[in-house]
C-alpha cells in the first residue's frame, strides 16, 4: 500500500496532518486525519481562581480568543450565581458578533477564496490572498476592510484586538463609549457592501464546484446548534438543538448544565483531539457536525431581513438540510450578513450606552457550565472549584472537536473521489486539504487538552515507503 | 548633629550625612538607581539586588538599599557592568517561578514586568524552574499566588512596621524559600491579619491581589501605605 502525506495543511488555523494510502491499483484505501500537539490547558488550570479562566482560556486561541472568554464569563456567572446587567449581555453578544464577522471573513477571503476564484488546480504558489490581490483586488479590498470592521468594533470596545481583558465574570469591565458605537455605525454601509460582494462572488462561482458540492463529505450526519425559542440563531445564549440528517429535530432546547447528558466525549487513536458524539446514539453513530452549515440547517430562520432572504435563496438551491461541507462556505458568508444586521440591532437602541455593566459576587455554587456558538461552533466550558474559588477540575468542548469524527469521514470521501495515485496531481490533494478549510477548523483549539496544528498529506506505499509529501 | 561627609556620585559631590545609605544619598541628590524591594519609609533587606552599584576600591557589587555611606565613598551607579548584572538578577527572578504577564491580574500594573522592559529583558537566558506553587484562595477578600511571589518581602515588612501585626514571614531557605502566613497556615485562617490589605498594596506583582480581579485589572496603591510612617519614623 502508498501512502500520502499531507503536512501541514495549510491556511487553517493550526497544524495538522492527513495520511493518504493506497492500494496497490493506486486507488485511496484509507485516510487519517492526525492533530499533533499536546497542550493540557485542563490540567494546568487546575488550582487557580476560577476568575482567572476568561484570560487564562483565551490563550488557548489566538483567532477566536473572544469566544473562549465568553464561554469562561458564563461559567464564572454560573459558579458566582449572577445575571450580568442587561446592557452588560449585550455587550457581550456585540464583541461576540464583532468576532464573528471577523472570523467569518478571515475564514473566506484570507484562506478559502484563492481556491474558489482561483480554482483548486491553480498554481500553488499564487493560490493566496496575494493571488486573490491580483486576480480581483476590489474583493481582497472588501476582505481586508471587513476583517478590520470586526476588529476596530473589537478593539473599540476592549481596548485590544487579540486578547483584551474585558470580559470579566459578571459582565464586561467598561462600558460603550459612545465614539465607539457612532464610529461602528457608520462603518455599516461599507460592511454590508463587503459581505455582499463576497456572497455575490460566491453565488458566481458555484456552477463550477458542482463536482465538489456532491462529493466534499456529503455523508449524512446530524446537526447541533444554539436557538432562540422562535428558532433563530442565538450566538450567545441559545439553546442547544439537535437534529438529525433530515432535519428532524432530535433534542430540543438543551441548557448548558444539561449538556453531559447528551454529548459524550471519546477519546481518538492517533490524535490530540477528542471527539464530542450525541450520547443517546452512541458512538461512533452520534456523529454531528456544528459551525455555519450546521447553524444554519438547525434554525428555522435569522430573524433579521437580509440574512433571510438570502436564507431563502440558499434553500431553494440546497433545500432545507443540505449535508454537503463545501456548504460550509456559504452558510459561513449568510452568517457573515446575519452578525453585520445583528450589530446594527445591538448599537441602535440607547441603553446599550449604560454604565451598569458588571454584576460581584463571590463564589455561590460550586460546579458551574457556560455554552456558545464560536464561530466554528458549539463551544462549552465547565469547571468545578471548592468553597474559596479554586478550580478542582475543568472541561473544554470546543467547535473543531464537534467536528472530528465527520472531518476525518468526509476525508476519506474526498481522497476517494478527487485523489489517483497513478496520475497523481497537486490540485488532488488540495481538495483534501480544501475540505478541512471549509470546516475552517481551529486546531489550536481542538488540542486545547492533550495536544500539531498547518496540514500536510504524505502519500505512502503499501508497505509504508513515502511517496510524496505536500506541503 | 549628625557628621557631614564627602561623597560623589557619579563623579559628583552630593551631600550626605553619616547613618544614611547610598541609595538615600543618591535618591536626596536626584541620582536615579533602580530598585524593586525597596520601599520608602521601610527598613530596607537588600533582597532584589537590583540596586547594586559600583563602589571605587571595592571588589564586589554592593546594594545601594543597605550599605550606609563612608566617607571619601565614590559611587558609580550606571555601567555596562551594571545594566548586565541587574538584568541578571530580573532573569533569575523570573525564571524562578512561573511569570505568566498575558493571564496575570497585575499585567501592565507590575514592578517586575516594567523593571524588566526598563533594562530590556525580553526573555530569561536561564532555564525556567516550572515549580508547582499553590494557590492560597482561603482569605475572604484576597488571594496569594505563590508562583508570582519574587520574595522581596515587602509584605512582610509593610504588616510588621506599618499594621504592626507581623503576619507573614519567610520559611525555608534557597529556591524553597515562601512566604508563609502566621506558622504556615492558610491566610483565611490566619489568628493575627486584620484584613487591612496593606501587602497587597505594596506587593510589587500579582502575587498578593484583591479578589475577583480579572486580568490586568489590580493596580496598587502602595504609595498610600508607606506614607503612613512619618518620614524618618524607621523602627
Ligand atoms: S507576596 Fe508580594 S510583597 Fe510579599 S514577598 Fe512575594 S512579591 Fe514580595
Ligand atoms: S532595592 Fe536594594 S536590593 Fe532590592
Amino acid at each position: 500500500m502508498k501512502k500520502l502525506v499531507i503536512h501541514p495543511v495549510t491556511r487553517i488555523e493550526g497544524h495538522a496532518k492527513i495520511d493518504v494510502y493506497l492500494d496497490d491499483a493506486g486507488h485511496v484505501a484509507d485516510t487519517h486525519f492526525h492533530v499533533t500537539q499536546v497542550r493540557g490547558f485542563e490540567k494546568f488550570t487546575e488550582g487557580r481562581p476560577y476568575y482567572e479562566m476568561p484570560g487564562i482560556t483565551a490563550r488557548v486561541c489566538g483567532i477566536c480568543p473572544i469566544s473562549h472568554q465568553l464561554a469562561s464569563a458564563k461559567t464564572c456567572d454560573a459558579i458566582m450565581a449572577v445575571s450580568p446587567p442587561p446592557a452588560a449581555v449585550k455587550l457581550r453578544e456585540l464583541v461576540h458578533a464583532a468576532q464573528f464577522v471577523q472570523s467569518h471573513a478571515l475564514s473566506f477571503f484570507h484562506l478559502s477564496a484563492p481556491d474558489l476564484l482561483l480554482g483548486f488546480d491553480s498554481d500553488p504558489a499564487r493560490r493566496n490572498i496575494f493571488g486573490i490581490i491580483e486576480e480581483n483586488p476590489e474583493l481582497a479590498k472588501a476582505g481586508i476592510g471587513l476583517r478590520k470592521f470586526g476588529q476596530d468594533l473589537i478593539e473599540g470596545l476592549a481596548q485590544e484586538r487579540v486578547h483584551p481583558g474585558w470580559i470579566v465574570p459578571g459582565g464586561v469591565n467598561a462600558p460603550l463609549k459612545p465614539e465607539v458605537r457612532d464610529r461602528t455605525l457608520a462603518a455599516l454601509p461599507a460592511a454590508r457592501a463587503a459581505a455582499d460582494r463576497a456572497l455575490e462572488t460566491l453565488k458566481g462561482a458555484l456552477d463550477s464546484f458542482s463536482e465538489e458540492i456532491a462529493h466534499f463529505g456529503s455523508g449524512p450526519t446530524m446537526y447541533a446548534g444554539l436557538t432562540n425559542e422562535s428558532g433563530e440563531p442565538d450566538w450567545y445564549d441559545g439553546l442547544l438543538q439537535f437534529r438529525d440528517a433530515s432535519g428532524g429535530l432530535v433534542a430540543a432546547d438543551v441548557r448548558a448544565c444539561d449538556y453531559p447528558e447528551f454529548i459524550g466525549e471519546a477519546a481518538v487513536r492517533r490524535s490530540y483531539m477528542k471527539a464530542p458524539y450525541f450520547k443517546p446514539r452512541g458512538y461512533p453513530g452520534g456523529v454531528y457536525r456544528v459551525g455555519p452549515l450546521a447553524r444554519v440547517n438547525v434554525a428555522q430562520g435569522f430573524g433579521t431581513p437580509a440574512a433571510d432572504r438570502e436564507l431563502a435563496e440558499y434553500r431553494q438551491r440546497f433545500g432545507e438540510c443540505p449535508q454537503s461541507s463545501f456548504l460550509f462556505h456559504y452558510a459561513r458568508l449568510l452568517e457573515l450578513i446575519h452578525g453585520i444586521e445583528k450589530i446594527e440591532r445591538i448599537l441602535e437602541p440607547a441603553t446599550i450606552l449604560s454604565k451598569h455593566v458588571r454584576a460581584r459576587a463571590g463564589v455561590n455554587a460550586l460546579e458551574g457550565m457556560g455554552m456558545i456558538e464560536a464561530p466554528r461552533g458549539i463551544l462549552i466550558h465547565h469547571y468545578k472549584v471548592d468553597e474559596s474559588g479554586a478550580i478542582r477540575w475543568a472541561n473544554l468542548i470546543v467547535a473543531t472537536g464537534h467536528n472530528n469524527l465527520a472531518m476525518d469521514h468526509d476525508i476519506g470521501e474526498v481522497a476517494r473521489h478527487f485523489v489517483d495515485g497513478n496520475n497523481f496531481k497537486e490540485g488532488m490533494l488540495n481538495r483534501v486539504s480544501a475540505l478541512v478549510r471549509a470546516y475552517d477548523p481551529c486546531l489550536s483549539c481542538s488540542t486545547h487538552a492533550n495536544g500539531m496544528p498547518a496540514v500536510t498529506i504524505a502519500l505512502r506505499s503499501s508497505d509504508g515507503e513515502l511517496i510524496k509529501m505536500v506541503d | 548633629m549628625p557628621e557631614n561627609l564627602s561623597i560623589r556620585i557619579d563623579g559628583e559631590y552630593v551631600p550626605a550625612e553619616a547613618g544614611q545609605t547610598i541609595l538615600e544619598v543618591a535618591r536626596a541628590a536626584g541620582k536615579y538607581i533602580p530598585t524593586l524591594c525597596w520601599l520608602e519609609n521601610i527598613t530596607p533587606v537588600g533582597a532584589c539586588r537590583l540596586c547594586i552599584v559600583e563602589v571605587a576600591g571595592v571588589g564586589r557589587l554592593l546594594p545601594a538599599c543597605t550599605t550606609p555611606v563612608q566617607d571619601g565613598m565614590s559611587v558609580t551607579t550606571n555601567s555596562e557592568k551594571l545594566l548586565r548584572y541587574r538584568r541578571i538578577a530580573i532573569e533569575f527572578l523570573l525564571a524562578e517561578r512561573n511569570h505568566q504577564c498575558a493571564v496575570c491580574v497585575s499585567n501592565n500594573h507590575c514592578e517586575l514586568q516594567a523593571m524588566a522592559q526598563k533594562l530590556g529583558v525580553t526573555h530569561s537566558r536561564y532555564a525556567y524552574g516550572y515549580p508547582r506553587l499553590p494557590v492560597d484562595l482561603s482569605h475572604e477578600r484576597y488571594v496569594l499566588d505563590h508562583n508570582r511571589c519574587i520574595l522581596c518581602t515587602r509584605c512582610v515588612r509593610v504588616c510588621a512596621e506599618v499594621e504592626g501585626a507581623h503576619v507573614w514571614d519567610v520559611a525555608s531557605r534557597g529556591t524553597r524559600s515562601m512566604i508563609v502566613c502566621d506558622m504556615n497556615h492558610p491566610w483565611g485562617e490566619a489568628q493575627t491579619c486584620t484584613n487591612c490589605g496593606k501587602c497587597v498594596q505594596v506587593c510589587p506583582t500579582g502575587a498578593m491581589a484583591e479578589k475577583g480581579y480579572a486580568v490586568e485589572e489590580m493596580s496598587k496603591r502602595g504609595a498610600n501605605v508607606t506614607r503612613l510612617v512619618r518620614l524618618g519614623g524607621r523602627l
